[in-house]
């Protein structure tokens, strides 16, 4: 039952794939409305060197941009539980930032930053939409140790220190993990709006590409880029989910009971 | 107040507890406990039973009232470490494990680890959790987690115990299972002992003192010596002394649960 589960998705898309292929080719529609998924692994094929490349660099702003909205987050969440006054005052702006669509932001970031610097732009961006899930989550997470706990804490003396160290960052883990997956996938988001918004310039991302095919209508090749973009995003998921479950599994109810 | 009993130990000295919304939580506790005493606390939920363990513990100020210890923390007496407490809930950390949930004590007064573990592990032997020192809190039984509780609440050698309820939420034998081992560490380790229950059983089978709580405001009912003969065991659950003294303090309690003003009535709220 389980074997047959897991394979089930892969069986279907097999067959999605398959009969795609077949009905471009029965149908004739012309490549660069539609390619054959053939086509799409011959556009890969045909230049792996540049779409290789690309995917390395917004693998690399991606990773950045995610850790730093990490420790960045996890920071000042401690601060924003350590200080209710900060914490009051800095939240709503926190927000702002937050629901503000980023795509909304790019274009001023870009005109801050430079054309010249796509980069930064983008790492600035990815860095906007994958700090909130942190903070919020992380901020949620130090709040909730357990009250008998805290009183246990105070029983024995115990430091502030003592507290944030030993009792509130290990309450607030699951809280955190469950962040980073959200923010692992903003941020992949953040860094190809940067390159979408500016469109040309000093872009060498993987939304770089795609931007760059559509101009020339070379449809299989925005295709190629596309799947590598998926690729990435499925990756990062699938290896902050690895991290949470090895982290949580022998002691967190979300984790521990489906083992 | 303590007349020909041991030597004091605490007095609590007109504790008056009244909370910021108006709720008057104590009114003028007046109590000595002496040293190396079983203290059962009885009444029934909301008349303060907890409270009087959290204003011992020192996890709430008094409105009024001060408590007064023998001997001060200055002396090596009570101070971090010198009390160990056992809630209602077993409160282990889930993501540690057993013996470094039992270590918690020493880890925050920075006891040497070697020190520190060779503890541990003597008392988790002691409560019988020697074969799952290295299991996380949810691998084990309710009782399992208690005994963990417990442990950490001893593993400082304190000299007083406070407990709140701490086998409420356990099965009947379990629960007897975990009275008779609980006295056991009593007699051998002479910590004196505030056990707070709504148990009246419970509480005669334990202690050799009750104070019967009256409820809104909570205040002291009734304070009585129990006098049955300590080693305590399975015995004792039917001599005809100790259900006489089971039926006096639930005379008391009965009586403390009376509102004025009526003839009768166990829960009038």
């Amino acid at each position: 039952m389980n074997t047959v589960r897991r394979v089930a998705p892969v069986i279907l898309g097999g067959i999605v794939l398959a009969a795609w292929e077949g009905l471009v080719r029965l149908l004739a529609i012309p490549a660069f409305v539609l390619p054959p998924p053939s086509a799409v692994v011959a556009a890969l094929l045909a230049d792996p060197n540049t779409l290789g490349l690309s995917l390395w660099f917004t693998l690399t702003v991606t990773l950045q941009a995610f850790a730093l909205a990490v420790v960045g987050g996890v920071a000042l969440a401690i601060l924003f539980t350590r200080s209710p006054l900060l914490a009051s005052a800095l939240y709503p702006y926190a927000v702002i930032l937050q629901v503000t669509p980023v795509m909304a932001i790019a274009p001023l970031l870009l005109v801050w930053v430079g054309y010249e610097r796509v980069d930064l732009a983008q790492l600035i961006l990815a860095w906007i939409v994958a700090f909130f899930p942190i903070l919020g989550n992380t901020t949620l997470g130090l709040r909730s140790a357990d009250a008998g706990l805290r009183d246990l804490f105070r029983l024995y003396g115990a430091s502030k220190w003592q507290v944030l160290w030993r009792l509130e960052l290990p309450s607030s883990l699951p809280y955190l993990l469950a962040g980073m997956k959200i923010s692992g996938g903003l941020a992949l988001i953040g860094a190809v709006v940067a390159e979408f918004v500016a469109g040309s310039g000093t872009g060498s991302g993987l939304a770089w590409r795609i931007v760059d095919a559509s101009n020339r209508l070379n449809t299989p090749r925005m295709f190629a880029a596309l799947a590598l973009l998926s690729l990435l995003g499925i990756t990062i998921f699938a290896l902050l989910s690895l991290v949470q479950r090895l982290a949580l599994r022998r002691w967190h109810d979300s984790e521990a009971s489906r083992s | 107040m303590m007349g020909q009993g041991p030597a004091p130990f605490l007095e609590l000295q007109g504790v008056t507890k009244r909370y910021p919304n108006g709720t008057l939580a104590l009114t003028d506790i007046s109590l000595a406990v002496g040293a190396g005493e079983f203290l059962a606390i009885v009444g029934a939920s909301g008349c303060g039973k907890s409270t009087i363990l959290r204003h011992v513990a020192g996890l709430v100020a008094p409105t009024s009232g001060r408590i007064a210890w023998a001997q001060p923390a200055a002396t090596g007496g009570i101070g971090p470490g010198g009390i160990g407490m056992v809630f209602q809930e077993p409160t282990l950390m889930p993501w540690a494990r057993i013996q470094d949930n039992v270590r918690l004590p020493l880890d925050l007064a920075k006891v040497p680890r070697a020190e520190a573990d060779a503890r541990v592990s003597a008392l988790l032997a002691q409560v019988g959790l020697a074969d799952f020192a290295r299991a996380y809190p949810r691998e084990l039984s309710g009782g399992m987690k208690m005994r963990a509780s417990i442990a950490r609440a001893l593993v400082t050698r304190p000299r007083l115990l406070l407990m709140d309820e701490p086998f409420a939420a356990l099965d009947e034998i379990t629960r007897q299972k975990l009275n008779d081992d609980l006295l056991a560490l009593w007699r051998e380790q002479r910590f004196t002992a505030m056990f707070v229950t709504h148990s009246v059983y419970e509480g005669v089978y334990l202690a050799n003192r009750a104070i019967v709580m009256a409820p809104r405001p909570g205040r002291i009912h009734a304070d009585i010596p129990l006098d049955l003969p300590y080693p305590r065991d399975e015995a004792l659950r039917t001599d005809a002394r100790y259900a006489a003294a089971c039926r006096t303090v639930s005379l008391a309690l009965a009586e403390a649960m009376r509102p004025p003003g009526r003839p009768s009535g166990e829960s009038a709220a």
